[in-house]
């Protein structure tokens, strides 16, 4: 049993950065329509500035942390406004290949600027563990489900409280009649991209300390996220979290018990976020999508 | 025949043409790059009629093309098969794995399918690792110096003519590639062609004309992954070799740049977007060396098309064409 609760703690760890990333998506799907392909690579390359701030111009971690967002939350909006917003209105199938084009530039340019070796990056939280009835939880697990489930709060009461949140919400929904009642729909929509920006740019950074940091570091995280957002709903900001949660915990708990399945953790992924389209397509906590025809 | 088609045929003619001679006035590094232009072209033809057709986006066509691969490696290596006797049933297995995942995709709907392909593609490697002893796993399998690569160790006499392996390849792919862009213009010319048009453009109107939605999609999809599994196999008896590396996330992405580059919905100008895959690459590398800069140009070229030129290569040709003849119709001073 001791086992079985340690898998779950490493689990909910795992599935938490998961969340943090499907949230990112969820919040640019809500905003903008679309998914991001990008998200992962965008998450990496603000890890790259906090191990570029850290570990060449020593910067102690904190400090960094801070500019990193900053230069994340810029760069999100930037690229909104850049690449995204030309495109929005257009069919989705266009809006997806510039994502996808973002993905492989800013994937090419990371191992342009710092080469493709893999880099130790530091993490937050103090290395001890603490010892719960034999089930042993290290720090940085319970900073990372912390860390989490904080952004998730803290987001949900911009949302909910306040009126930028409120405006952000209405120019998603509705970018016309929010115009119409003197919303600023197009640094709506960028503000949302600046968000998901930082959301990648905490998942990354709490990633980095357990992978080690490459360019490639999140296309396996991204998939998780996938699958996790799709699981709890796409346009559902506390879908994402649970489904992560979910995800991280259930192929952690398979990856222990299941033989078969340890080495397949991304088909495994690949084939939730199947199930799910085909059979409930909404996910746990998403609300059903009406076609008007 | 109408004027358009027979101008599409005669400039199709002169094409096949330069391309049939093309080798004499190459050596023999650069005839093999172009047999992987055309190996390229006949997958870019296949993910054209899903993408650029029918509207349904792929994210994993090199999960196909591995398919098609791997069906040849394994049939020449465990059972003897000649590689050519191989590529029908590349192309057969790949048709059905195709058809097979055509009929959940059908149910999904842009963004959802992007995300199924995707991770489709992300998936492949890890699946082919972990049925070793079907696939070789992690270490491949290679087919340099068997018997059943055609001239990998002696040349191959053809209508009185000597080739070597890599000049042997170029015509096997170039014409597996000008067939099926045959294939392909006549697929789409006719009533399944304006089918796939019509689920592309509006499948609300699609439905109402009688057009089953499901059915035309898993067909493209079908045919689709059939193009990709012929460019698989092409593929795998090209680099001689196979192993989960060699169809990487990466050659799905690569493909859809190619198709966007070269025009999506049009034939004409997969050509240049297969060229730019093949290509590229070695074009940045000597303006710098340095690792990653191919991919910053990927990257920054796809958008620049989508954003600028959205018809790709043939839109700008056809851009061109009516400008000049506009100004042909002005009179002369």
């Amino acid at each position: 049993m001791t086992v079985f609760f340690q898998q779950v703690v490493s689990g909910l760890a795992a599935g938490g950065v998961y969340g943090a990333l499907a949230l990112a998506l969820v919040l640019i799907h809500r905003a903008t329509g679309v998914i991001n392909f990008a998200q992962g690579e965008m998450a990496t390359f603000s890890t790259y500035i906090l191990w570029t701030l850290t570990a060449n111009h020593g910067v102690s971690y904190w400090p960094a942390f801070a500019v990193t967002m900053l230069v994340s939350f810029v760069g999100g909006i930037g690229i909104h406004q850049a690449v995204i917003r030309p495109v929005e209105r257009g069919s989705q199938i266009r809006v997806v290949i510039v994502t996808i084009g973002l993905l492989l530039l800013l994937n090419g340019l990371m191992t342009f600027i710092w080469t493709g070796e893999i880099r130790a990056v530091d993490s937050p939280f103090p290395g001890g563990t603490l010892d719960v009835h034999g089930v042993v939880i290290s720090y940085r697990d319970i900073g990372t489900i912390a860390v989490c489930l904080g952004a998730v709060v803290v987001l949900w009461a911009f949302f909910q409280f306040t009126k930028v949140g409120l405006a952000l919400r209405a120019a998603a929904v509705n970018p016309a009649e929010a115009r119409l009642v003197g919303i600023r729909v197009t640094w709506m929509l960028g503000l949302g991209w600046g968000l998901a920006a930082v959301l990648g740019a905490t998942a990354g950074v709490l990633t980095a300390p357990s992978v080690f940091l490459d360019p490639n570091m999140m296309q396996t995280v991204l998939i998780y996220a996938f699958a996790a957002a799709v699981l709890g709903g796409i346009d559902s900001p506390i879908g994402a979290v649970v489904g992560g949660l979910i995800l991280g915990v259930g192929l952690n708990l398979l990856g222990a018990y299941v033989d078969f399945v340890s080495e397949l953790r991304l088909p495994a992924a690949l084939l939730v976020i199947l199930v799910v389209l085909l059979l409930r397509p909404a996910g746990l906590f998403g609300t059903p999508q009406v076609k008007k025809v | 025949m109408s004027r358009t088609t027979l101008r599409t045929l005669l400039v199709f003619v002169a094409f096949a043409v330069v391309v049939m001679v093309l080798p004499a006035f190459v050596n023999d590094f650069r005839a093999q790059q172009f047999s992987y232009v055309g190996i390229y072209l006949i997958a870019l033809i296949g993910l054209d009629i899903l993408t650029g057709y029918t509207g349904q986006i792929s994210l994993g066509h090199g999960a196909f093309m591995a398919i098609g691969g791997y069906t040849t490696a394994i049939l020449m290596i465990d059972h003897g098969v000649k590689d050519i006797a191989t590529i029908p049933i590349a192309i057969l297995v790949a048709g059905v794995a195709g058809v097979l995942f055509g009929f959940p995709a059908a149910r999904l709907s842009g963004l959802y399918l992007a995300l199924a392909t995707f991770g489709i593609a992300v998936a492949t490697p890890e699946l082919i690792k972990r049925f070793e002893g079907f696939t070789g796993g992690g270490s491949g399998v290679n087919l340099f110096g068997t018997p059943e690569l055609t001239a990998s160790l002696t040349p191959v006499r053809l209508a009185g003519v000597e080739l070597n392996f890599n000049n042997w390849l170029y015509y096997l792919a170039w014409t597996l590639a000008l067939a099926g862009y045959v294939i392909a213009w006549l697929i789409l010319r006719g009533r399944t062609g304006r089918a796939f048009r019509a689920v592309r453009d509006s499948e609300t109107a699609a439905v109402s004309s009688g057009v089953s939605l499901t059915r035309m999609k898993v067909i493209a999809f079908g045919i689709s992954a059939a193009y990709a599994g012929a460019a698989g196999a092409m593929f795998a008896i090209a680099t001689t070799y196979v192993n989960p590396d060699t169809f990487p996330v990466a050659l799905s992405i690569f493909l859809l740049v190619g198709v966007v580059v070269g025009g999506l919905g049009s034939l004409k100008g997969l050509v240049v977007g297969a060229v730019f895959i093949q290509f590229m690459p070695l074009w940045t590398q000597s303006i710098s060396k340095k690792p990653g800069a191919p991919a910053v140009v990927y990257g920054v070229i796809l958008i620049l098309v989508v954003l600028a030129l959205p018809g790709g290569a043939s839109g700008l040709v056809s851009r061109v064409t009516q400008l000049v003849r506009r100004g042909q119709d002005f009179p002369k001073p």
